[in-house]
């Protein structure tokens, strides 16, 4: 839910209920100017001509209360109004049939002059950062609470002025979504958007994006992007960027670091390691889970070491095995993802008709989160062997998180891998779900898609899990 | 003696910080308590300042963050969890802690909000790990009575206490965060004090209320007062952490004493002549005068390769050592700065020489390297040329200053009474809503239920403590003022001991314990209890307690039956009493010989003492007399 991106009053307002929320603007014509107040008191608050930040003063039972109009908070009643007082502090005011109303001062509306951009070093490296989130850095409105993004170059120069010293910044805002509502056809613009700059010559491409759907976005660029000349590095932030204890300027700073020195050509994702503000890792983006709601350090590479590490200032590559810099390397753009597939958890007493209603729908594949090494219950076999028999493609991963598969130790793992189900060894099930998309969005050919499957194409899958690829 | 103070317009208001005895912290369900040991873990941060609307960040907090201030949080499982270490949103508003904040308001008049707001108040300086501390209004316009005068209360808050400092290793700043998110209620008053007297008067009247809700923390800096004075022509100051009610008159005192002794100097650099032209950033590197000093801090920087960079203040000399109050200086006020701003350990300056090691030779070289007139100091600093550099730039703007007024600033408060620069004033509030937590709203039936079970406003304490417990006036008010009422309750309902040797162990016998440097404050409630248990069991005396609670303060996992057995206090049996009298018998035969019976008296003396308390006087009484007759 936390994105790099907006302060989270602004992710609050567009809760779940958000399409609720729509019609009820339109029909009771809540407008902006009134976020947050309702019924009788918007009434009244019309009826006075005040908005936002104007000066009221409500006056009861011989009180007076007197403060700049604040927004509302959506889950508040409709019958106090929020004022800010001389002091700095908001409090409600209940609006009862006692209490007068007035508007005493308008309110002087804020205009934010950022410095001038810094002396651009046109000998430094050049660095496109795409936002798909609203912003990477936040400023705050201190008279009304508001956390506005600050989104253009300048802006962002004030807010993280160490980029000016590290990188020529461009910036693209390519869409304002919060991550749990970022789908394939956000991956798809994404990825031609970081091909588009890659194609213009920048050393690095950094993508900023809310954290909680980033492992699949991360693994689709991963798909979609091959032979990278550059890094793209996907970066986000679990703590929003108005506070001063945010990651996101540190998590950035690495991320902008990482795409126009670090010697690999992958797609990563740059987050805090630990809880300490001293290192950010890189994830391999086919490798990498949200581990923890809140924490700084809740991404982690899973049955792999991250692929590098920033500490002190300096990069430092943690394997041998990675795709090296190369500016002249011809980048393959192949961003298309089949809708068709669906990924099950095998829970106890999952009803099979789950799996048929999906092959009635014309499901063309299908990605287990089985239990341990890869099994399901044998009550879901015959829905599964009417999936395999229609040529839905069924494949095998675990919700161990950690480890591999192996179906061959059990004789329910057999059973299940002669039903025509794939294992996908140690592959992360959000991984496969995005890979089988992405196959299914390059052949039609059922064959040929399940050789691409098993094919390790950008370290989807890791040959060996050594005792401390455990991330925890 | 207050006409004294308006002549030069003495205003002052308080800010009195108690932490509240919840069961759980504000925003979380730890439990609210310190740990001794060494932390379990530890985490490195660094804050950002974040950037206001109209593109202006605090001047203090850009500096500290351009200096890249990193600071290590100490915890522990017991005190502090994800919450505390901003890896996790604040849980609700802990309703217990509004309700002691509500009780506390109603019984000073005031008029609680609607609803409740929490708010996120920018600190900086690495005291939260979040980089603001929330806050929220609960109560609004209030007064007390002060002999007569009714002063105004503006606000009552409740806020999360802050994580404490413990120190500084190298680079990195230290804190620990279990104190972190302990609820404090914090009441101010109106600047309507005139006097320091009526400071103090009005810091004690408030801790009173607080206190009559049994329901505040008690020991060493549970309670904090932050006073802000100001004075005709002065500037309005802000001095942080009191925590001696005793100290907040002297504290205003020295306050007053120290503004007017600025303008003074203020007035006698305008009788010389100097103006701001006449001091300059111009810092000369006299590392090559110091080569072979005998001064131990100028020779160690010179050793780590650090220059030592000299700064002239034309027509300072003898300004910088005058005192202004009590153990203040113009000079420790340009440390102060120095400090802050160039994180230096101290400044050197002419004013104070020869001393520290620091030769004639040495500073006739400094002066002629400068070109100092006997009427002109020099400052001088041995550090990291970045730091020296800003250190004598903070000492050359504070001198500018001293030109023309009193600088407002926050200021600390030392255990002395004196203070300290500490940091710039904030700049306009930078208060914004903490949106992770929702408002709370205060219904008028639940307030009005609230009204009817207050607790007994101090005066009626008072005279109950009195009535009840048959305290005289004096000891009544010492334990009304002590942190032990509630104590003292439990104590005289649960023994027999009277009331009053209780009352006299909790107020005068601690605070005697306390001068001497006994840290009293260790000694937990249970260990009061069993202590006064065992005195009403007999199996100890009313003349030990001083000696055990002094042990106990020393053994805190240990009972006071350990203290009895450790000290040798138990009372004595009837067989070990005769033994003694024996033994006193015998070594005073000579004695009982010349003066027969009269030796009687003497005698029980001699024994008593021996005794040390540990047996009745009704007893020895008995049994001396019996052991004279045998004899």
């Amino acid at each position: 839910m936390n994105a790099l991106i907006n302060g989270r009053s602004n992710e609050k307002m567009f809760s779940a209920s958000l399409a609720e929320k729509i019609s009820e603007w339109e029909t009771k014509g809540l407008s902006e100017e009134f976020t947050g107040y309702r019924g009788q008191t918007l009434n009244l608050l019309k009826s006075i001509g005040a908005e936002i930040g104007d000066v009221i003063r409500v006056t009861k039972g011989g009180e007076t209360w007197e403060g700049i109009l604040i927004p509302r908070s959506e889950i508040g009643d409709e019958h106090h109004v929020v004022i800010k007082m001389k002091s700095g502090y908001n409090v409600g005011v209940r609006i009862d049939s006692e209490a007068q109303i007035e508007k005493v001062g308008t309110g002087v509306k804020p205009t934010f002059t950022p410095p001038p951009i810094p002396e651009q070093n046109k000998s430094l490296p050049r660095v496109a950062i795409v936002s798909t989130g609203g912003t990477i850095a936040s400023r705050v409105d201190y008279r009304t609470g508001g956390v506005r993004p600050a989104l253009s170059a300048s802006e962002l120069y004030s807010v993280v002025p160490e980029l000016s010293d590290i990188a020529m910044v461009d910036t693209e805002i390519l869409f304002s979504v919060y991550s749990e509502n970022i789908t394939a056809k956000h991956w798809i613009a994404t990825a031609k958007a970081v091909a588009k700059h890659i194609e213009r010559g920048v050393d690095g491409v950094v993508v900023a994006h809310g954290t909680d759907t980033l492992g699949y976005s991360a693994a689709a660029l991963s798909f979609a992007l091959q032979d990278l000349p550059v890094p793209v590095v996907l970066v986000a932030s679990q703590r929003s960027a108005d506070r001063p204890s945010s990651d996101a300027a540190t998590n950035l700073v690495g991320a902008v670091k990482a795409a126009v020195f670090a010697p690999f050509a992958e797609v990563v994702i740059a987050m805090h390691e630990t809880v300490s503000d001293t290192s950010i890792v890189f994830h391999r983006g086919t490798k990498a889970r949200k581990c923890h709601t809140s924490r700084r350090d809740t991404f982690k590479s899973v049955n792999a070491s991250p692929l590098a590490r920033m500490a002190d200032g300096k990069i430092r590559v943690l394997t041998k095995d990675y795709m090296k810099r190369d500016a002249k390397r011809k980048l393959k753009l192949n961003p298309n993802f089949d809708k068709n597939v669906a990924l099950v958890k095998a829970y106890p007493d999952v009803n099979p008709e789950l799996i048929d209603w999906y092959v009635q729908k014309g499901i063309k594949g299908i990605i287990f989160e089985g239990t341990g090494l890869g099994h399901v219950g044998d009550y879901l076999f015959s829905a599964i062997k009417n999936a395999t028999e229609k040529g839905v493609i069924v494949c095998m991963t675990s919700q161990c998180i950690w480890g591999r598969l192996n179906m061959n130790v059990y004789d329910q793992g057999r059973d299940i891998l002669s039903l025509g189900v794939i294992s996908l060894d140690d592959m992360l099930p959000e991984t496969a779900y995005v890979k089988l998309r992405w196959v299914l969005g390059q052949t039609a050919d059922a064959q040929e898609a399940k050789m691409l499957l098993k094919e390790n194409l950008v370290h989807e899958y890791s040959a060996r899990t050594l005792y401390d690829n455990i991330g925890i | 003696m207050s006409s004294k103070y308006s002549k030069i317009g003495l205003k002052a208001g308080l800010e009195i910080h108690q932490q509240l005895a919840t069961h759980e912290k504000l925003f979380c369900s730890c439990e609210p308590q310190l740990f001794k040991e060494e932390p379990e873990y530890t985490f490195v941060r660094k804050l950002r300042p974040a950037q206001s609307e109209l593109g202006q960040v605090d001047s203090a907090a850009l500096f500290e963050f351009q200096k890249e201030t990193q600071i290590r949080y100490e915890a522990n499982s017991d005190s502090a969890c994800l919450v505390e270490m901003d890896e996790e949103p604040p849980h609700d508003l802990n309703r217990e802690a509004v309700e002691i904040t509500l009780l506390a308001s109603l019984m000073m008049n005031m008029k609680p909000v609607d609803e409740v707001h929490v708010m996120r108040k920018t600190v900086i300086d690495g005291s939260n790990t979040t980089g603001f501390q929330r806050t929220c209004v609960v109560a609004l316009n209030g007064e007390i009575d002060i002999k007569g005068k009714k002063v105004a209360i503006s606000q009552v808050s409740l806020e999360e206490d802050a994580a404490r400092k413990t120190g500084k290793d190298g680079q990195l700043i230290c804190y620990r965060i279990d104190r972190l998110g302990i609820p404090l209620i914090e009441v101010t008053t109106a600047p309507v004090i005139y006097s320091p007297e009526e400071a103090q008067e009005t810091a004690a009247a408030i801790g009173r209320i607080l206190r009559a809700t049994r329901r505040v923390r008690r020991g060493l800096g549970t309670i904090r007062q932050d006073v802000n004075v100001s004075i005709r022509d002065g500037a309005l100051i802000e001095i942080k952490g009191v925590q001696e009610l005793d100290l907040v008159s002297q504290v205003i005192t020295n306050e007053v004493q120290r503004q007017l002794g600025l303008l003074r100097i203020r007035d006698e650099l305008s009788a010389r002549g100097i103006t701001e032209n006449d001091i300059s950033e111009d810092f000369v590197d006299v590392t090559k005068i110091f080569v072979k000093t005998k001064c131990k801090v100028l020779a160690k920087a010179i050793k780590q390769k650090h220059p030592i960079l000299a700064v002239k203040l034309s027509g300072f000399a003898g300004l910088l050592k005058r005192e202004l109050a009590s153990g203040m200086r113009l000079g420790s006020e340009l440390a102060g700065m120095a400090r802050f701003w160039g994180r230096v350990g101290g400044i050197f300056h002419t004013d104070e020489m020869p001393a520290y090691g620091v030769t004639e030779e040495e500073l006739s070289k400094l002066a002629q390297l400068l070109k100092k007139q006997p009427q002109d100091a020099i400052v001088f600093v041995a550090d990291t040329l970045e730091n020296a550099t800003d250190a004598l730039k903070a000492v050359v703007a504070r001198s500018k200053v001293a030109l023309r007024c009193v600088p407002e600033e926050t200021r600390a408060a030392n255990p002395d009474g004196t203070t300290k620069y500490m940091r710039p004033r904030p700049g306009a509030a930078r208060m914004y809503p903490e949106t992770d937590v929702p408002p709370i709203q205060l219904t008028k039936d639940y307030l009005d239920e609230l009204g009817g079970r207050l607790p007994e406003l101090p005066e009626q304490l008072m005279k109950r403590l009195m009535k009840e417990y048959k305290l005289n006036g004096k000891l009544a008010k010492q334990i009304l003022d002590s942190e032990y009422l509630e104590l003292f309750e439990v104590l005289a309902a649960e023994t027999k001991v009277s009331a009053t040797v209780i009352a006299v162990a909790l107020t005068e016998t601690l605070k005697a314990l306390k001068r001497d440097g006994v840290n009293v404050d260790a000694v937990s409630d249970e260990q009061f209890r069993e202590l006064f248990r065992l005195i009403d069991l007999g199996k100890t005396a009313k003349e030990c307690i001083a000696e055990v609670l002094t042990w106990l303060a020393d053994n805190e996992d240990s009972t006071a039956k350990d203290a009895l057995n450790a000290l040798g206090l138990s009372m004595i049996s009837r067989k070990e009493l005769e033994e003694l009298v024996d033994d006193v018998i015998e070594k005073n035969a000579e004695f009982i010989e010349t003066r027969g019976t009269s030796a009687f008296g003497p005698l029980m003396g001699v024994v008593m003492k021996k005794a040390r308390g540990r047996v009745k006087a009704k007893l020895v009484n008995e049994v001396l007399k019996a052991k004279l007759e045998e004899a």
